[in-house]
């Protein structure tokens, strides 16, 4: 095993940064009470959550009574479409998403097709890109909510969710976006973008796992998640997760203050890698938009090889990354956003995705420029499918 | 989630290449499926004195195909057509429930290579059924035999 890492895996999770870390610690021992309690030592614990509140809707232009904690991004996807379905089934039953959503939107479609829901999938184009006019298409009498992602977590295509959120206004459908990739990432106005929903997700952005929030537009009805307590005014009852909470409120505060030179590094960072892996390897394709993608975003498809193989030889040179590969997954489909976006299942089992973050430097991409290529190569080695095409390069 | 020895086999693939005078060669699976197994057996008076590979697929298929030809070398063809999927991942130390599939892979790749062996030594028999080429859309799937997929949701 080599010495060095390489953590290329920030969309899957990053590091909890030591300042948010600071922030959160006395919550677990020293100010520990319950926000719910009435005296002091609770007063203080909902004190801090209620700043936590504010440093979230000031991130993405919302008001703090429209910031509901949940338990990660998953929940929140899955309480906004669940929660949306059940308070307004009276006006219709039909919801539009697109294929390439994260599981947490597509299997909660799928239990609401099981509930007598009807999901309209709506596709992508070869760079995942959802056409807002499609969108508007599909828009039918008894819709009664669009829900599309901010920015894919595979290829890291960011949607024009401007225009679809002008859509939705104009037709009188609520608008949920998926943000867990794009918050931290991307500058969000939520009243800008029209948008009536929005997940987010802490760990994306250095923040704890274990914590996400919904920002629900105020006069938006939607059903409890979690029914027992009065926490988050009756919405979603648990006592609140308050250094998580915490954690969540500075990490997010911390993402917003530095966003633009952050955004400028990893932009940096992904173009050289890009640049590099196309010159270097043959027979390999960028996956997703070329620049209306997350900064810190590459997807790439090796031709010829499996995605795990790959990963398991850049583990071995301490790289860590992730792909759409199937044997991945445990599934033995590749991922269904690249075979959205078109790509063969023979070349979908072949991607990698590497994720920048904020510790990575140019010298990782030195270093993963030499060592991809050489991993690439001694796998095609290997392959069978490589034999009828290497004389060709 | 890979044991040691799987990832020993990963890492030092043993006997990757081709075999030019191969006697005996079958190639299983489907790119589409994300693995293809092509081995090459090398049989002397009944024995496989030599055996390769080339795989393409996962860290279990690679394991699996560098196990399978550590395990028919040396044995004789009839004793080779007895290797089973199980026998290939218990040598491994075992493999996760979703990557049995693998295990089958390398026990048809064997099967395959030892058909063409007896084909072309006239020792088929022609009602015998070639088995499975690793084309049909099912490859993946158990063909009967010995899977573990309770761990699995």
């Amino acid at each position: 095993m080599e010495d060095r890492i390489v953590y290329l895996d920030h969309a899957a999770t990053t590091y909890v940064k030591p300042e948010v870390f600071e922030t959160m610690k006395p919550y677990f021992s020293e100010h520990f009470g319950n926000a719910s309690s009435i005296y002091s030592l609770g007063r203080d614990s909902k004190k801090a959550v209620e700043d936590a509140r504010e440093k979230v809707a000031k991130a993405i232009g919302a008001e703090p009574r429209e910031i509901y904690f949940t338990g990660s991004g998953s929940e929140a996807d899955n309480w906004a479409l669940k929660g949306i379905a059940a308070a307004y089934k009276n006006k219709g039953n039909h919801i539009i998403t697109s294929a390439i959503e994260h599981p947490a939107i597509m299997s909660s479609c799928k239990y609401l097709e099981s509930e007598g829901f009807e999901i309209t999938y709506v596709p992508v184009d070869s760079d995942g890109l959802v056409s807002p006019e499609q969108v508007r298409n599909a828009i039918k009498e008894n819709t009664i909510l669009i829900s599309i992602m901010f920015a894919n977590n595979e290829i890291g295509t960011i949607q024009p969710i401007k225009e679809i959120g002008a859509i939705a206004k104009e037709k009188g459908v609520l608008f949920h976006t998926d943000a867990v990739q794009a918050v931290g990432n991307v500058k969000i106005d939520v009243k800008d973008l029209n948008v009536d929903l929005l997940s987010l997700s802490g760990h994306k952005f250095y923040g704890p796992k274990g914590i996400g929030a919904l920002y629900i537009r105020k006069g938006v009805k939607i059903s409890s998640f979690i029914h027992g307590g009065h926490q988050e005014r009756g919405k979603r009852a648990s006592t609140e997760n308050v250094p998580a909470i915490i954690g969540l409120g500075k990490a997010i505060e911390l993402a917003t203050e530095n966003l633009d030179e952050y955004n400028k590094k990893l932009i940096e960072l992904r173009e050289r890698t890009i640049e590099g892996l196309l010159a270097k390897v043959p027979y390999i394709r960028l996956n997703g938009h070329r620049h209306n993608r997350l900064p810190g975003n590459v997807n790439i498809s090796f031709e010829f090889i499996e995605g795990e193989s790959l990963l398991l030889m850049l583990d071995m040179k301490g790289i860590y990354g992730s792909s759409g590969s199937a044997c991945s997954s445990g599934s033995l489909d590749p991922s269904h956003v690249l075979l959205a976006i078109g790509l063969p299942h023979e070349i979908a089992h072949g991607s990698l995705r590497l994720t920048f973050g904020d510790e990575n430097t140019q010298e990782d991409v030195d270093y993963i420029l030499e060592v991809i290529p050489q991993m690439v190569s001694k796998l095609r080695d290997m392959s069978p499918l490589w034999e009828a095409v290497k004389d060709k390069k | 989630m890979y044991s040691e020895k799987v990832m020993d086999h990963f890492s030092n693939p043993r006997n990757v290449g081709e075999i030019e005078d191969a006697n005996g060669v079958g190639q299983v699976g489907n790119p589409k499926c994300g693995d293809i197994m092509k081995m090459y057996l090398k049989i002397e008076d009944n024995i496989i004195v030599d055996a390769k590979f080339k795989t393409f697929g996962c860290g279990a298929a690679v394991a699996t195909s560098s196990m399978a030809t550590e395990l028919v070398k040396g044995k004789t063809v009839e004793e080779a057509m007895k290797i089973t999927n199980k026998a290939v991942a218990e040598a491994l130390d075992g493999l996760p429930p979703a990557k049995m599939h693998c295990s089958n892979l390398a026990e048809e790749a064997i099967a395959a290579a030892l058909y063409d062996y007896r084909k072309r030594n006239g020792l088929v028999d022609p009602n015998e059924d070639e088995g499975c080429t690793g084309e049909c859309s099912a490859c993946h799937h158990s063909h009967g035999r010995e899977e573990d997929f309770d761990d699995e949701e």
